[in-house]
């Protein structure tokens, strides 16, 4: 027990072979020269392969002419004009759009039924544990269905469409609303809602700063908000009302001019919204009661109401949990817009490996690109999401 | 320790995916797509998702169709029994695909006969076993009688289809407005029309009628007039196998040969002692015609007694015997003033 061989301690005498470190490097070099054969390999064998099998390849056809249409689209696309290049892009834009919508209400609404679970509302809180768990255990796919169907079939035909006010029209071809026309006057308005933004935020230090100094506390948010909708408001009177509408009017078979909003969109916008929703209720959930229950009754014993006591003690701390599974249930939700395909929405799996790769035939090239395309989206939201998460992390000193 | 034995798995598991890759190297440079079908003793085909008239699922699961009685044939002529197929269901957007990986060995499934398909996919169609073309259905209640009524309307189509390129080539040639919604799938395309989200519904005017059955009320919906392109739908296979082309091209050729000469399900055991030579050539009583593609002498003996001849096929599943009551018209025999036409047996 007492004798420790001596043999043990003998260091530089073993072979190369034995030293931990340069068989690190000799592993890491092997693995690399593996993974890196098998990708050339599989390239290689792929472009062999297409070749024997007479199949074209190459991004050639990316300026080829589309001959189809997307209804739905933010940028001008038409059957005659345009490329399958060109269908690419509004297949992403209607992808970041839902993505980004969806992403943003999934946020406030996760928040809220987070924070509703854990109110002492009896009512309030069971309601919330039943949407969490009807939402979180049934398939996105099945979801979209309903809420596709559940849009469509209650709603009127396109003759008989709904008349809400403000000239907004309901029907099963979507909502039909007033299409706003911008005079060129309107970049007034549009400069001094930027103006109002960088003014709301410069009170917002002002009167942080103050706090600090002497303790008083202003209305931020009341008063941001007044500058933010006041400003513009204002300057929109000045000059002259510089914004008409294009109304919808009865056509043949509905309703034409105006802007349409589908049902496509609205129902999977829906669909990822509540979804997500879900998780992020439990992520929120779990980040609260990641704050020890101390937190609250030192804030309570401060003499902090309990509205204060969320906002400024336990959600900042809270943040730092929820943040890295927020960021993932982002990337699943924009990832999960591509079940738009079961309903109709032209994402960007609907227009591009969807229309484009069967009327070119080029599914290596289109499927690689649209997943490049889905793994960029991915790790953009993560860095700024990092980014994020570095500035709300515990610093410590 | 359990480093080394993690790094030893890793290797080993690497090492069989490069041997899988070497390997899936080998299979696709030598197809001898026969083969490999005998070897299977199944032959996989490409199928409709579920097409009244063309492939479709009966209430018992089997499959019937004038598309599924082509795969039938082709499992009658090798295998000598119609039963030794596997359906493959597959979507407009998938089925090219399926057929150039390898996953199914031919497709029958109503697709046009392109130029870009034919060039392009790496895949051949090797005849044309119904003459159709694009046709709209709309609801009675619009007072619609003609396609060019039909500006500002939504029409619901099926997406990577020829049908979505002429829709909007018709829709532009005659400078009217519309708006196209897209659907993966047929049934979502339909489902999607019956719900009223679209004024038209568009496809190939076969599947117009067979679609039209699955509506909530058919009788509200008539078929307008104008057909819209020419849609040859045929069979299509790998264009890396020159010996499988012909012996699927050849089946379609036995079976109107077969109606062409009379020969039918029926009689077909008399037809083997007819003195007609040419009779006794498309049935293998004279001469080895069958094995020249790799098949038997009585290859058409098969598939007619089987599966029946063209005409039969037709009558069977979107004919007279068939909910469609589709009328020859383009699809009855050259001697009929149709368009099928085949070269002789000789």
């Amino acid at each position: 027990m007492s004798t420790i061989p001596t043999e043990t301690v003998q260091p530089g005498k073993a072979s190369l072979f034995y030293d931990p470190r340069i068989r690190g490097y000799v592993y890491q070099f092997a693995l690399i020269a593996v993974v890196g054969f098998l990708i050339w390999s599989a390239a290689s064998n792929a472009i062999e392969n297409l070749r024997a099998q007479k199949i074209a390849s190459g991004l050639g056809f990316w300026h080829n002419a589309a001959g189809f249409d997307v209804n739905q689209k933010l940028i001008p696309f038409s059957a005659s004009g345009s490329t399958y290049g060109q269908a690419f892009y509004v297949g992403l834009l209607n992808t970041l759009l839902v993505a980004s919508i969806g992403i943003v209400l999934s946020t406030f609404l996760g928040f809220f039924v987070g924070v509703s679970r854990l109110s002492s509302n009896w009512v309030l809180s069971k309601l919330a544990m039943i949407y969490v768990e009807v939402i979180r255990n049934l398939p996105l796919l099945l979801q979209l269905f309903f809420w596709y169907n559940a849009v469509l079939k209650p709603l009127p035909g396109a003759r008989n469409s709904i008349a809400l006010p403000g000239s907004i029209f309901l029907n099963n071809r979507g909502i039909i609303m007033p299409n706003p026309q911008f005079a060129p006057a309107f970049e007034f308005v549009v400069i001094a809602f930027f103006v109002a933004i960088v003014a709301a935020i410069v009170f917002y230090t002002w009167s942080k700063k103050q706090q600090e100094r002497t303790g008083t506390q202003y209305p931020n948010g009341s008063i941001s908000l007044a500058l933010i909708i006041g400003l513009p408001l204002v300057v929109y009177f000045i000059a002259g009302q510089p914004l008409t509408f294009d109304l919808p009017q009865q056509g043949t078979f509905n309703l034409t001019g105006g802007l349409q909003i589908y049902p496509e969109f609205v129902a999977l916008l829906i669909g990822l919204t509540t979804y997500t929703a879900g998780f992020i209720a439990e992520v929120v959930r779990a980040g609260i009661l990641a704050v020890s229950k101390g937190q609250t009754e030192a804030a309570n014993a401060l003499g902090l109401r309990a509205g204060p006591t969320l906002k400024l003690v336990v959600i900042p701390q809270a943040m730092r949990v929820i943040i890295p599974p927020l960021t993932s249930n982002y990337l699943n939700l924009t990832k999960n817009s591509s079940l738009a395909v079961a309903i109709g929405y032209p994402d960007l799996v609907q227009v591009f490996t969807g229309t484009v790769l069967n009327q070119t035939g080029q599914a290596l090239e289109v499927v690689a690109i649209t997943m490049a395309v889905y793994l960029t989206i991915s790790l953009v939201t993560s860095l700024f999401m990092n980014i994020y998460n570095k500035r709300m992390a515990l610093v410590e000193r | 320790m359990g480093e080394i034995s993690m790094k030893k798995i890793m290797a080993a598991a690497i090492a069989g995916l490069g041997l899988a890759l070497a390997a899936s190297a080998v299979s696709a440079q030598a197809p001898a797509t026969l083969a490999q079908v005998k070897q299977r003793n199944i032959l996989n085909c490409g199928s409709n998702t579920g097409l009244a008239g063309f492939g479709v699922p009966d209430a018992q699961g089997n499959w019937q169709g004038l598309d599924v009685e082509y795969c039938r044939a082709v499992a009658a002529a090798i295998f000598n029994d119609p039963a030794k197929v596997k359906f493959i269901p597959l979507s407009a957007k998938d089925r090219f695909t399926a057929l150039q990986s390898g996953e199914v060995d031919l497709l029958v499934r109503n697709s046009t006969w392109t130029m870009t398909r034919d060039a392009a996919l790496g895949i051949l169609f090797t005849g044309v076993n119904y003459y159709d073309g694009q046709g709209f259905m709309v609801r009675k209640k619009l007072g619609v009688t003609s396609a060019l009524q039909l500006s500002g309307a939504s029409v619901c189509t099926q997406q990577g289809t020829t049908t979505e390129l002429n829709l909007a080539d018709y829709f532009r040639a005659n400078n009217l407005k519309y708006e196209v919604v897209a659907f993966a799938s047929s049934d979502e395309t339909i489902k999607a029309y019956d719900a009223g989200r679209c004024d038209a519904f568009t496809t190939d005017a076969s599947g117009l009628y067979a679609e039209r059955l699955k509506l909530t009320a058919p009788d509200e919906h008539i078929v307008l007039p104008e057909i819209i392109s020419k849609e040859p739908l045929g069979p299509s296979v790998r264009n890396n196998d020159p010996a499988w082309f012909n012996l699927v091209k050849w089946v379609h050729y036995a079976m109107l040969n077969a109606e062409e000469l009379g020969v039918t399900k029926a009689n077909v055991d008399e037809m083997l002692k007819s003195p007609n030579p040419e009779i006794k050539r498309l049935l293998g009583t004279e001469g080895k015609f069958g094995e020249t593609i790799g098949l038997t002498t009585d290859w058409v003996y098969r598939i007619v007694k089987h599966v029946g001849n063209y005409g039969e096929s037709f009558e069977k599943n979107v004919g007279q015997g068939s909910l469609l009551k589709i009328a020859r018209g383009q699809n009855g025999l050259w001697t009929k003033g149709g368009l099928q036409y085949a070269p002789p047996v000789r």
